[in-house]
């Protein structure tokens, strides 16, 4: 008897990406092609792509894509599910993206209950623009705008969108995760399937964050940077559920 | 048809869900709020899409999405909101989807006043954004052209792919006029280019990046021939007292408007003076004030609600020689029709078409 090890993701396109080595973005899309795969919905799925490293993800998902503007893609993905409420439409955004330019979108989006779902990757860094300071970035941390490493004193305090976002009536299903081990990715893969039945079911907004490395910008080896996510974001992001409604969870029960 | 008593922004409204909109996303300003909450009600009753954004820039990216599934999308704001927009409405016009956008222009710069202006010329003709392309704008001066405008919006948007924004100002917006409201049209089916979920064909991908200056420059060349065919197809204006003029009076929208009452007076005076209204804003109606031009026009009188930004448009078409006045009202003021004649008969009589005793 033969059994599968590795099958590429019909929801992935066989092209190889333009991330840098190490860098978990690649990651987090295989686990959304696999999640489309076993839910059986990519024909129906559309993606809004961000501004940042995951500029051209639409050249990666064998899905419908449209590229949203600096932030702006849960506005984007309002007007697309509005428009086709019987699609799957996820949005898949970096830190910058979501917690600072696009601060406004996605709190609304949220509050509004938008039947959508966002992929939220937390670099605590800029990594297309090449590495200044984000919003998610830590205290005393080294980035080109933050050279003396970040002050709170002068550049504010990071901010916890997970938290900030599941204090939202509106908000359905909205959980930290990270991809820094195998265990912890599978965890990730996990919620991010919840995410879309989430969508699916119509229950609200659905949130995953992924902490997430940048190798490049952060100066580290691949190793190196998958260990800082879990001494120094993991202790400052803690990993876990922050809005799980009733309904999502007698979902989770069916799975 | 029945002729209704109808105020500009219902009237607009009304038109939008009559043209086939089906999807709505908006934020309150005045003097264009009415449209919002006409559309907050028919809207849900017809079973169609309406939200109300948190912010211009929210709207105009949710109409950015709406546009791409292929339904006939709008929103509506009024000058501060618009230059909000301004980020979307550059992706759009990118991305080569259609959309409509009303900007009931009040008076700036910065918060202003929310009386009629027409200062956004510059900021709506010339590219709405950054970028190097112009959207088309429609500037009706009644109620019933802006509801005939409005349909020819959609008609055009979906026709060229293309940001399409209908100016008005609070007067247009606020006024109440006779007016006769075209029946429902039903809703047109969804373009195949649409965004749509990939079922049964390739996926679709609608992005404005093109990240080579090379792919970049084709992608602009392409709107730029695009731009051409609308410029030589759809310049559209309306003229009054036209016969023999050589005095030409030029306003748009409200100053047209006022600008023809002003034109009536000096023509009872008998100064051979005529009215041209352009109702495209861009592309500017060149061909026909050229035609008119070289049929005998001597001297021009340009009458704006803004410091002379459609005088550029004019001086490009007619050249440098061409005696042009300015008559111009700024911050929210109205031009009277008493003021205009005044402008009208020294330049009549600067030519000799007009006695100096012409007018009291
Ligand atoms: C309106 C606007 N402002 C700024 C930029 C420049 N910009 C591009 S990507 C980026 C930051 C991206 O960071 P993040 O969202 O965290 O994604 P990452 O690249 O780290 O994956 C910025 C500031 C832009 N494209 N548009
Ligand atoms: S810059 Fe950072 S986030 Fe961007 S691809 Fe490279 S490693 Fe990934």
């Amino acid at each position: 008897m033969r059994t599968v090890v590795y099958q590429h993701p019909q929801a992935l396109e066989n092209i190889s990406t333009h991330y840098c080595p190490g860098c978990t973005h690649g990651i987090a899309h295989r686990l959304i092609a696999e999640v489309i795969d076993e839910l059986g919905i990519q024909e129906q799925t559309i993606l809004v792509a961000p501004v940042g490293c995951a500029v051209f993800a639409y050249d990666y998902f064998t899905v419908d894509g449209v590229e949203a503007a600096h932030g702006r893609a849960p506005a984007m993905a309002t007007g697309i599910k509005r428009s086709l409420p019987d699609r799957i439409v996820f949005t898949y955004q970096g830190d910058g993206d979501l917690a600072a330019i696009g601060t406004a979108e996605i709190i609304h989006a949220a509050a509004r209950g938008e039947n959508i779902t966002t992929i939220f990757i937390n670099n605590a860094i800029y990594g297309m623009t090449g590495g200044q300071m984000a919003p998610t970035s830590l205290p005393d941390q080294r980035t080109t705008s933050s050279p003396f490493g970040r002050n709170p004193a002068i550049a504010g305090n990071p901010i916890r969108m997970t938290e900030l976002i599941a204090a939202i009536e509106g908000s359905a299903y909205v959980v930290r995760r990270s991809l820094h081990n195998v265990r912890e990715i599978r965890k990730a893969k996990k919620a991010i399937k919840t995410a879309f039945r989430v969508q699916q079911a119509g229950l609200g907004f659905a949130m995953v964050e992924l902490l997430s490395a940048c190798p490049t910008n952060w100066g580290l080896s691949a190793p190196d940077a998958l260990k800082w996510v879990e001494e120094h974001m993991v202790p400052y992001y803690p990993l876990g559920d922050y809005k799980v409604l009733d309904a999502v969870k007698a979902l989770e029960d069916r799975e | 048809m029945t002729v209704q008593l109808l105020k500009g922004n219902v009237a607009i409204a009304e038109a939008a869900v009559r043209a086939g909109l089906e999807a709505y996303f908006g934020y309150p300003i005045t003097p264009q709020t009415e449209l919002l909450e006409h559309l907050s009600g028919r809207m849900v009753e017809l079973g169609r899409v309406f939200v109300q954004a948190e912010s211009e820039v929210a709207a105009i990216n949710m109409v950015y999405g709406a546009a791409c599934t292929g339904v006939r999308a709008m929103t509506s704001s009024s000058s501060p909101g618009v230059s909000l927009m301004q980020e979307g409405l550059s992706y759009i016009a990118a991305s080569e989807v259609p959309c409509v956008v009303v900007d009931m222009m009040r008076g700036g710069p910065g918060l202003g006043n929310i009386q009629p202006s027409q200062a956004d010329y510059f900021q709506v003709t010339r590219s709405a954004g950054h970028g190097d392309y112009h959207p088309i704008v429609l500037a009706p001066a009644s109620v019933q052209e802006a509801i005939d405008l409005t349909f020819l919006a959609f008609d055009l948007a979906d026709k060229y792919r293309h940001v399409v924004l209908l100016v008005g100002d609070g007067l247009i917006g606020q006024m109440m006029e006779p007016a006769e409201m075209p029946e429902m049209r039903p809703i047109r089916p969804r373009p195949d280019w649409a965004i749509t979920g990939a079922r049964g064909r390739s996926k679709h991908v609608i992005t404005s990046i093109n990240l080579t200056a090379e792919e970049n420059e084709a992608a602009n060349r392409r709107i730029q021939a695009r731009l051409a065919v609308i410029r030589a197809h759809e310049q559209r204006s309306v003229e009054h007292y036209i016969e023999g003029a050589r005095v030409l009076v030029i306003g748009f929208g409200t100053a047209g408007r006022v600008a023809q009452s002003a034109v009536k007076m000096a023509r009872e005076a008998g100064i051979p003076v005529g009215l041209f209204r352009p109702v495209t804003l861009w592309p500017f109606p060149e061909d026909r004030l050229r035609a008119l031009v070289d049929d005998g026009v001597e001297a021009i009188v340009v009458v704006e609600m803004n410091a002379g930004q459609m005088l550029e448009d004019v001086r490009l078409v007619v050249g440098r020689e061409m005696p042009i006045a300015l008559h111009s009202r700024l911050g929210g003021a109205v031009p009277l029709p008493e003021d205009i004649l005044k402008d009208i008969v020294t330049v009549a009589q600067k030519l000799g078409l007009a006695g100096p005793e012409t007018v009291r």
